[in-house]
């Protein structure tokens, strides 16, 4: 069973390259660094710390960015193209198929992450240039198994597009509203407890993405090893958990 | 029955177009209808003489707006505050330069400045980017009241990470003397870093910044002392930093 699953994965990966991903990614990297250069040359201090800053920032959103829309795209063009009917009436598992295009999009996320990592060392010694890049590299992987997930359940390029974009956005930023409803430590009314519970509640649902890829570990270079095994481990649960749901959603489908 | 297979073109197999092929090519691009091509003309001379009967664009300078809670920046930081600090320092930094427009510092709302500076500096308290705008530039102002605000600003935050901020504090100490010519509040900053900028990183000639505040420097010695001194103790590395103390140090050697 591990043959047809890499047989789709490495169609996956083809179809991405051949897609001119690769050259997207650099193109990306082109204009990061001019813009980040630019940029660099205003400021009167800091100057590489601002534009570690705001290169990994950018390269971080770019990154998520071509993940998930090629996830989708590429999902929407295979159900268009009636591919995924051709793969179910093989006798294969379906969960077979999930986790080639789950390993496929996985590796594919491995251009970005090697090469803006790359970048990274220019800014932070080896070490954080490379926790960095891992972190990136997770956080695509969560994404694209989101945006699977998405395309599974929703079927439509927009809808899916844009729940991807809205679980992203909120996973950066769930941590901050929790703080921000805890903090001050003063009295709540009713309504505002509740709200406070309700965000609780989806911050148990949500990766942390705001733990994941900081600016931190570039500019002032405090990344460790427990961050390492916090993302790792994060990633290894949120990536389960998807492809255990769209598992679950593929097998529903009346295909 | 099957069909015979047609023999190789010779010209197609030497690189030429055959006849065929032009053909193929030639209906594959047909002509667009002239109305069509009429109406392309047509919206495109109206689009030119619209634009061209509006009045020119006229630089306009705006107000620095009031600096966003604390809140909301931490959540348009999407959980990356470090870079959200250094593009807002960018922005409040090139806000005197506007399309267009240049407006003098003196100009610009201070109070309102001090809060986007505080505002950077509580997303990335590791930055020292505010505080030298404060003392450097915002401060350098000719006018005391605003030049105040700033050292006030710098002195606040000084005192809550002595052991990084002093140097900020030794450039307001400069800045009150012969600026503002207050030496009670050069000495109070000067006293300031002696008390409590005590850690191990801190040279020894910044505690006695005292001194030379109370000994009769002028300004461009007192300058050179401090600038001299942070770059022995290896404290500037940042080559746009140096550049910009060493613009300033022209500066004064031309008013003397």
């Amino acid at each position: 069973m591990m043959r047809p699953a890499l047989t789709i994965a490495r169609y996956t990966l083809l179809e991405a390259l051949r897609n001119r991903l690769l050259w997207l990614v650099l193109l990306m990297m082109a204009g990061a660094v001019a813009v980040s250069g630019f940029l660099n040359e205003l400021a009167l201090t800091e100057s590489r710390q601002l534009q570690a800053a705001l290169l990994g920032a950018v390269l971080r959103f770019a990154a998520v960015f071509l993940v998930a829309t090629f996830v989708i795209t590429s999902m929407a063009r295979e159900a268009n193209d009636k591919g995924l009917e051709l793969l179910m009436a093989l006798p294969m598992p379906r969960a077979v198929y999930l986790f080639g295009k789950l390993a496929g999009f996985g590796a594919l996320a491995v251009l970005p992450a090697l090469l803006f990592g790359a970048l990274g060392l220019c800014f932070a010694p080896p070490e954080q240039a490379a926790l960095w890049a891992f972190s990136l590299l997770c956080e695509c992987w969560i994404v694209a198994a989101f945006s699977v997930l998405c395309m599974l359940t929703l079927n439509q390029v927009l809808p899916a597009l844009a729940a991807s974009f809205a679980f992203y956005l909120l996973a950066r930023v769930i941590g901050a509203l929790q703080l921000l409803g805890h903090g001050a430590g003063i009295v709540q009314s009713g309504g505002q407890q509740m709200l406070n519970t309700g965000i609780d509640g989806l911050a148990l649902l949500l990766p942390h993405l705001d733990q994941f890829t900081r600016s931190d570990w570039l500019v002032y270079h405090s990344g460790s090893g427990a961050d390492l095994a916090t993302i790792a481990a994060q990633t290894a649960i949120y990536v389960a958990l998807m492809a255990a749901a769209a598992l679950f959603d593929l097998h529903r489908k009346a295909i | 029955m099957p069909s015979a297979t047609p023999p190789p073109d010779p010209a197609a197999t030497a690189g030429a177009i055959s006849p065929a092929q032009a053909a193929s090519r030639h209906a594959a691009q047909r002509a667009a209808p002239r109305r069509v091509l009429w109406a392309v003309l047509f919206a495109l001379t109206l689009q030119i003489l619209w634009q061209a009967s509006r009045p020119p664009v006229r630089a306009r300078a705006r107000d620095l707006p009031p600096a966003p809670s604390l809140a909301t920046l931490q959540l348009a930081a999407l959980g990356d505050p470090v870079a959200l600090s250094k593009a807002t320092m960018l922005y409040v930094q090139g806000f005197d330069e506007q399309a267009g427009v240049s407006i003098a510092w003196r100009n610009l709302d201070y109070v309102k400045v001090a809060l986007w500076l505080q505002r950077v500096l509580d997303l990335d308290p590791r930055s020292q980017y505010p505080l030298l705008a404060a003392s450097e530039v915002y401060g350098a102002v000719s006018d005391p009241a605003r030049a105040r605000l700033m050292l006030d600003f710098v002195y606040a935050r000084f005192t809550e990470d002595p052991n990084r901020r002093w140097p900020w504090l030794a450039h307001a100490a400069l800045v009150a003397k012969h600026r503002l010519h207050d030496l009670p509040l050069a000495r109070r900053y000067a006293a300031a870093i002696r008390m409590q900028a005590t850690g191990p990183n801190v040279p020894a000639w910044a505690r006695e910044l005292e001194i030379f505040i109370a000994e009769d420097m002028n300004e461009l010695d007192a300058a050179r002392a401090l600038i001299g001194g942070l770059l022995q103790s290896g404290q500037i590395t940042d080559p746009n930093e140096l550049k910009f103390l060493a613009a300033r140090l022209d500066q004064l050697n031309q008013k003397h």
